[in-house]
């Protein structure tokens, strides 16, 4: 008779992300978070005063607000072991053969010079604290398309940061953005004029090799009115046996009529905190596209916002969230119909298998002016076995005339029936099971970009043990 | 006398220690047609999937041999892969997977071949033709928002992509309309030659049409009760099942093997 049988999915396959450099960084902050910090990370990134204040004021906020009292447990994070600031040994440049030997070789093992060969119409990489290359297509520079990293921009385009920087996720916000305010280091600068259309992907990629430090890279996105783009930000590090902190921000903006689509795929390691901050404002007739994967890191908490501050401006958010053992990852999405007739169509998977937890968080506020708004929310959980948890929790908060909300949520496991039925095709126990799981990812997998389906697909490799007596 | 195909003796099985199939025999020869008749609950779809091996279903005495192989070692895939097919009552859906991904990876699996794409859609086409299917469908999630007649239409797309050695069909016409119940008589009937041959579990008898039905059984209580040629059919489409229980409610009487433990049996 049947034995009790078990399903393991594989996890993605580390070994690749787990290779560690040494530490060549040529400076590196004293871990903890104090005012003298600060002014160091200021002095050494010739920081315009404006900047240094504004570091400053978050130091203030940051000290001022708690932790926050919902989510995760986050009490194994204690910031005066974070080391805020490490600057790599390297230089930005545009060539990749004047990247340092073990920084170059490591992006290229994370496949990043092939694929801007292949598909990508600019490539920036940030190793630790710092962008270490950035460059972008002739063509597009041409058409003033801006792609570079925030230290230069704020050189380069001071005004254009200062009229923009952290006026959608202001240091105030909570805790971690406060944190971002004060400490920020690299990140990537997009501008696109208007009626450009970037049609190739512009990709930046997010390195953290030190142990015990912290990334803050910000990110700052200006579609302008009629223009289009696709962007793609990639991140990952090696473990290591000590806290590790994320506390990115995102600040997308979104013109008249323009369209932005943003996909990311968080591969962090298992002992990465990632308390990460996205948010976009979209006008008139605008669209932001969100595609989200997160496999990686040991506690997320990550729930992209879109404001949709003009009439008709739109939003799709994609996500797929994977937790396995030791990982807690609370994700989702926020929108807020802030006009009317705005819509947002919010889908997401999420799988829990081994003792990970997951868990799908959304609110949805749809303001008194916004009438005639429309909202669809799917989210579907499947949990591989006894051990792991997943929960749905949705919020929504509905203020205006005529909104037209809709929310669809499913718990669920393999269903005996359904591999019952593919075995009864011929198709072994263990590749039903994998068909299954590939199937509920699939309409997730087929917005990523190529080379992430691929990693995705990988990561649903089934393994049985146990057989029928 | 033609081949044996299948040969199932004495076979008690059940689910959460429920015995629904009490000592059942059958034999289904090589190139045959079968038909099996039962009032509900009488233990029909529970003969298919313990044929078929879902797990759920626990075998507690009696043998099945297919082509001479006992089946009991045989886990659902490996039966599948020796010529065996169930068209299901209630097909299960399945998103994400296309009907094509579906029936290529199966046939992949049973055949150990690679399919060649293109070639192979165009096989599947064809077919989905015969059957007067949408050939947008092949690109549908598996079952998924099909409605019962397209299900049961798509049970028999696989079983002609498949072509098994024994089909088990267990009520493929129920719920269909008239067109619907045809077509599936159709496919059935193009799918039939003599080296394949049918389990027809139906409560119709129009999906037989095109079929030439060498044996009919009935299954009452978990046992074979009466069998007979053809002819059955229409006796029990007049008479019911209610002649063949004897007084006691009970449809096996005297030659009962559960005489001793049969509460009926005072």
């Amino acid at each position: 008779m049947a034995e009790k049988k078990k399903t393991y999915v594989e996890d993605i396959e580390r070994t690749l992300y787990d290779i560690k450099n040494e530490d060549h960084s040529i400076y590196k902050t004293k871990s903890g978070l104090t005012e003298d910090i600060i002014r160091d990370i200021s002095a050494r990134k010739h920081d315009p005063k404006w900047m240094l204040d504004f570091r400053l004021k978050s130091l203030e906020i940051y000290n001022s607000l708690e932790l926050p009292t919902w989510g995760p447990d986050l009490s194994e994070l204690n910031m005066d072991d974070i080391v805020t600031y490490v600057q790599p040994d390297a230089k930005m440049v545009g060539n990749w053969n004047e990247v340092p030997e073990d920084i170059k070789d490591t992006f290229d093992r994370l496949g990043i010079p092939e694929a801007e060969k292949k598909s990508l119409a600019g490539v920036g990489a940030q190793y630790d604290s710092e962008v270490v290359y950035h460059s972008m297509q002739d063509e597009l520079v041409q058409q003033g398309v801006v792609y570079t990293d925030m230290e230069s921009a704020l050189t380069q385009y001071e005004d254009i940061v200062k009229e923009y920087f952290m006026t959608l996720v202001p240091p105030k916000d909570h805790k971690f953005a406060a944190l971002h305010g004060a400490v920020w280091s690299g990140g990537s600068f997009v501008y696109v004029p208007e009626g450009v259309h970037v049609d190739v992907p512009l990709q930046s990629y997010f390195r953290l090799n030190a142990a015990g430090a912290g990334q803050f890279e910000h990110t700052l996105i200006i579609v302008e009115p009629g223009a289009s783009l696709h962007f793609i930000e990639g991140c990952s590090a090696p473990k290591y046996n000590v806290t590790n902190l994320h506390a990115g921000c995102v600040e997308l903006f979104v013109k008249e009529g323009a369209r932005l689509r943003y996909s990311t795929i968080e591969n962090w390691s298992r002992n990465m905190m990632n308390l990460n901050t996205k948010r976009a404002l979209v006008e008139k007739d605008g669209i932001i596209e969100w595609v989200s994967g997160s496999f990686g890191s040991h506690v997320s908490m990550l729930y992209p916002c879109s404001v949709l501050h003009g009439e008709n401006a739109r939003c799709e958010f994609t996500g797929v969230t994977f937790a396995s053992k030791g990982q807690n990852l609370d994700t989702g999405a926020s929108v807020i119909h802030a006009a009317p007739h705005t819509s947002a169509n919010i889908n997401t998977r999420t799988i829990s298998k081994a003792g990970g937890r997951a868990t799908y968080r959304s609110a949805v506020k749809v303001t008194k002016n916004a009438d005639h708004a429309r909202c669809s929310v799917n989210c579907e959980s499947l949990m591989l076995d006894d051990l792991s948890r997943s929960d749905t929790l949705p919020t929504m908060d509905i203020e205006g005339d005529e909104a037209d909300i809709g929310h669809e949520a499913k718990i669920g496991r393999i269903s005996d029936e359904a591999v019952f039925y593919l075995t009864s095709r011929g198709i072994d126990e263990e590749e039903a099971r994998a068909m299954i799981v590939r199937g509920f990812v699939e309409p997730i997998a087929k917005e990523l970009p190529l080379e992430y389906a691929v990693e995705m697909n990988n990561l649903v490799n089934i393994e049985l043990e146990g057989t029928m007596g | 006398m033609s081949e044996q195909l299948l040969s199932i003796k004495g076979l008690h099985a059940g689910v959460e220690g429920k015995e629904i199939l009490k000592g059942l025999n059958l034999e289904v020869g090589l190139g045959e047609v079968h038909v099996i008749l039962g009032p509900n609950g009488s233990g029909k779809s529970t003969l298919m999937n313990v044929i078929m091996g879902h797990p759920k279903y626990e075998v507690t005495a009696g043998e099945m041999t297919f082509g001479g192989e006992d089946l009991a070692a045989l886990k659902t895939f490996e039966r599948a892969r020796k010529g065996l097919f169930l068209s299901f009552q209630t097909p299960e859906e399945i998103p994400g997977i296309t009907l094509e991904n579906m029936i290529r990876t199966s046939r992949q699996a049973i055949t150990g071949k690679k399919e060649r794409i293109i070639a192979f859609r165009r096989e599947l086409q064809g077919v989905m033709k015969s059957l007067k299917m949408d050939p947008s469908y092949a690109q549908r999630y598996l079952n998924v928002g099909f409605s019962g007649g397209e299900k049961k239409r798509a049970e028999i797309l696989q079983l002609l992509m498949l072509s098994p050695k024994l089909a088990l069909l267990d009520e493929t016409d129920s719920g269909l309309d008239v067109d619907a119940v045809q077509i599936v008589s159709e496919g059935v009937a193009k799918f039939h030659n003599d080296q394949n041959s049918c389990l027809i579990i139906t409560h119709n008898t129009r999906i037989l049409e095109h079929l030439s039905v060498d044996r009919v059984h009935v299954l009452m209580n978990g046992q074979i009760v009466e069998e007979g040629g053809p002819e059955l059919i229409d006796d029990i489409n007049k008479r019911g099942f209610t002649h063949l229980l004897d007084a006691q409610g009970c449809p096996v009487g005297g030659n009962c093997p559960n005489a001793e433990t049969c509460p009926n049996n005072k």
